[in-house]
């Protein structure tokens, strides 16, 4: 310890310009991401002024004239402000609610299985949706409850639940069930390693102890694994409300269809169609700013509150 | 085991009632899957009309015959293959190389370095300012934006970063070191040896988001021929309209509802031949997710 301290003290004594030319190499090595984080991530921040400006194509984001707060305004007072606010804190909320619990229930169920073959082909075909593109999960919705040859339409015609055809796909209010539970549908088992993970460092110690007073399985499961496994759900409920404004894109705008707009309409889908379609490219970039500026805002939060509650921190 | 009777009676209930969870859960998930296989096999009309349910019946290989007929999935399968090779070699090199340079020991400048990566986990400029700037520096319509867009990923540089500091001590390399080892040749002789998990775990999570990934396609790419698989993909089975019109060309006339028929079953096949890739690779890499997943857990 002594000499790992003087070695240190040594290191820091030697002068700068020595230090940067002895790490030049790892300098190096850093090179080809800070480079790419300049291009794809930095410049663009640059590009913000673009909701501060009257952009015009030909004369680039510096020579544009300056327009304020007007695109934010103009925001502000559209309609469509209040829908696409209420349509993404909505899809956000429905998810965690539908989301969060059921993992943790097949984490407890695959903990405690009796069975380890099962458990294992459970593990196999639970995480596999993971993997599937999300263009093919909306291709997969779209084919099972197509209105007349879908197998959701023709298993409620056997049982007899509805007659003819049916149009859950066309209809606004049935939007956000589909795309949140074809969501759980899709992560349910991928979200449950992480459970797993927190169960498999539970002390064996406690559950031999547990099972010498007489308790049950049930028991055990309830008073030793659930409160153990508790800082984890914890810290990644907060961390899942720190996301409450970014609802994924990408399903979002595949699952769109002209009947269903009223309540699939968000701002991430919202921003591109005015931006990228409609080239209305300040206006656009008020927006996505004004929403990724609530997302900052949103983990900072969250950040503080998790400090609070004495967990691990972002940072 | 002096309670086991007592106690038998309650934990068979419980045994019963976590076995029903599972397979229930085994159920849901697994059954639309295994329905996707079965429907793709058997014949349309049937399938149509619900009377495929439980086992293909009426073996039939028409939408396959289809789906290998039209040619754009085929342009976007090989512009696939590609985008992911690069894509993919190239984000796991950066990944590992920023995480060995970060997970040594202090050097000017290095809490800079990772507050300057970790802040772009929070913010960034948004989608309309990274596409104008795109336009503005002349990556728009060219492919190198799917290889390059998204190859840092902050998450994989700590994860890398971490596994790094636990497995590869200063020590290892003061000792390389006093051998006239430099850094680069230790990165290739000892750390890329001893990462074999860490390596496996980032090639498998980046091949899987580039497989894929459709937006940054529908947003940078013009052309036709560059478009990845998943792309193609979103005008088969998203947007139904290009799948009608591959089946109309191909097909000679006949009544309206062999045509639909003839589309579903098309549909059904090009999800599984579309998947296939990654359904092969999965039971092999399976237990690196977890891994994965709880590697990158441990925090920074």
């Amino acid at each position: 310890m002594v000499t790992a301290g003087l070695s240190k003290q040594r290191e820091k004594e030697k002068p700068l310009r020595f230090r940067i030319w002895q790490s030049r190499e790892l300098y190096l090595f850093l090179l080809p991401a800070v480079l790419l984080v300049i291009v794809f991530s930095y410049l663009p921040m640059y590009g913000i002024l673009v909701a501060f400006k009257d952009y015009k194509p030909h004369l680039g984001i510096l020579d544009s004239a300056w327009a304020g707060f007007t695109y934010f305004e103009r925001f502000f007072s559209m309609p469509m402000f209040g829908v696409i606010l209420k349509n993404t804190l909505i899809l956000s909320f429905y998810m965690l609610i539908a989301g969060f619990p059921l993992p943790i229930i097949l984490a407890l169920a695959l903990n405690s299985a009796p069975n380890q073959k099962l458990k294992k082909l459970v593990q196999t075909i639970t995480y596999a949706p993971h993997f599937i593109s999300i263009v093919i999960i909306v291709g997969m919705i779209n084919i099972f409850f197509s209105p007349s040859t879908g197998i959701v339409r023709n298993l409620l015609n056997n049982v007899g639940l509805i007659e003819g055809n049916i149009d859950v796909l066309m209809n606004a209010s049935s939007f956000p069930h589909l795309y949140v539970w074809s969501g759980v549908w899709q992560t349910l088992g991928w979200s449950s390693i992480i459970y797993l993970g927190a169960l498999s460092g539970v002390d064996p110690a406690l559950h031999e102890a547990a099972i010498i007073d007489g308790a049950t399985k049930f028991q055990r499961v309830l008073r030793i694994d659930l409160p153990l496994i508790v800082p984890t759900i914890v810290i990644l409920l907060i961390l899942e409300s720190g996301t409450i404004m970014n609802v994924g894109f990408e399903k979002t705008f595949l699952m769109q269809n002209a009947f269903n707009l009223s309540t699939s309409e968000v701002i991430n889908t919202y921003v591109y169609k005015i931006g990228i379609r409609e080239a209305q490219y300040s206006l656009s970039a008020a927006i996505g700013l004004f929403n990724s500026g609530i997302n900052f805002i949103m983990i900072l939060l969250v950040n503080q509150v998790s400090r609070r509650f004495g967990q691990e921190s972002l940072w | 085991m002096r309670h086991a009777l007592k106690r038998s009676n309650q934990d068979r209930l419980y045994d019963a009632v976590t076995y029903v969870i599972l397979i229930l859960l085994l159920l849901i998930v697994a059954y639309p899957l295994y329905f996707v296989v079965i429907a793709s096999i058997s014949d349309p009309k049937l399938v149509a009309t619900g009377r495929i349910l439980l086992w293909p019946q009426s073996f039939n290989l028409d939408g396959y015959m289809e789906v290998v007929r039209y040619s754009p999935i085929w342009t976007g399968y090989r512009n696939t293959l590609v985008y992911t090779v690069l894509f993919t070699s190239l984000s796991a090199m950066i990944s590992l190389m920023a995480g060995y340079a970060l997970s040594r020991k202090p050097f000017p400048g290095k809490t800079a370095v990772i507050a300057f990566l970790l802040f772009t986990m929070f913010f960034n400029g948004g989608l309309i300012p990274t596409y104008l700037l795109m336009k503005e520096i002349g990556l728009y319509g060219s492919p190198a934006i799917i290889v390059l867009m998204g190859a840092v990923n902050v998450t994989n540089i700590i994860i890398s970063r971490t596994f790094m500091k636990s497995t590869i001590p200063d020590e290892l390399y003061e000792a390389a070191c006093m051998d006239g080892c430099s850094h680069t040749s230790f990165f290739f002789r000892i750390v890329m040896p001893v990462s074999k998990a860490l390596i496996a775990v980032l090639v498998l999570f980046a091949a899987v988001s580039q497989w894929n990934s459709w937006f940054t396609a529908m947003i940078y790419l013009t052309k036709e021929e560059q478009m990845p698989l998943q792309m193609v993909l979103r005008d088969l089975i998203v947007n139904q309209s290009a799948l009608s019109m591959a089946s109309d060309s191909a097909s000679m006339g006949g009544d309206a509802a062999a045509q639909i028929y003839l589309v579903e079953s098309m549909r059904y096949a090009v999800i599984i031949v579309s998947t296939l890739p990654i359904l092969c690779f999965y039971p092999f890499v399976q237990k690196y997710f977890v891994k994965g997943v709880m590697i990158g857990s441990v925090k920074g």
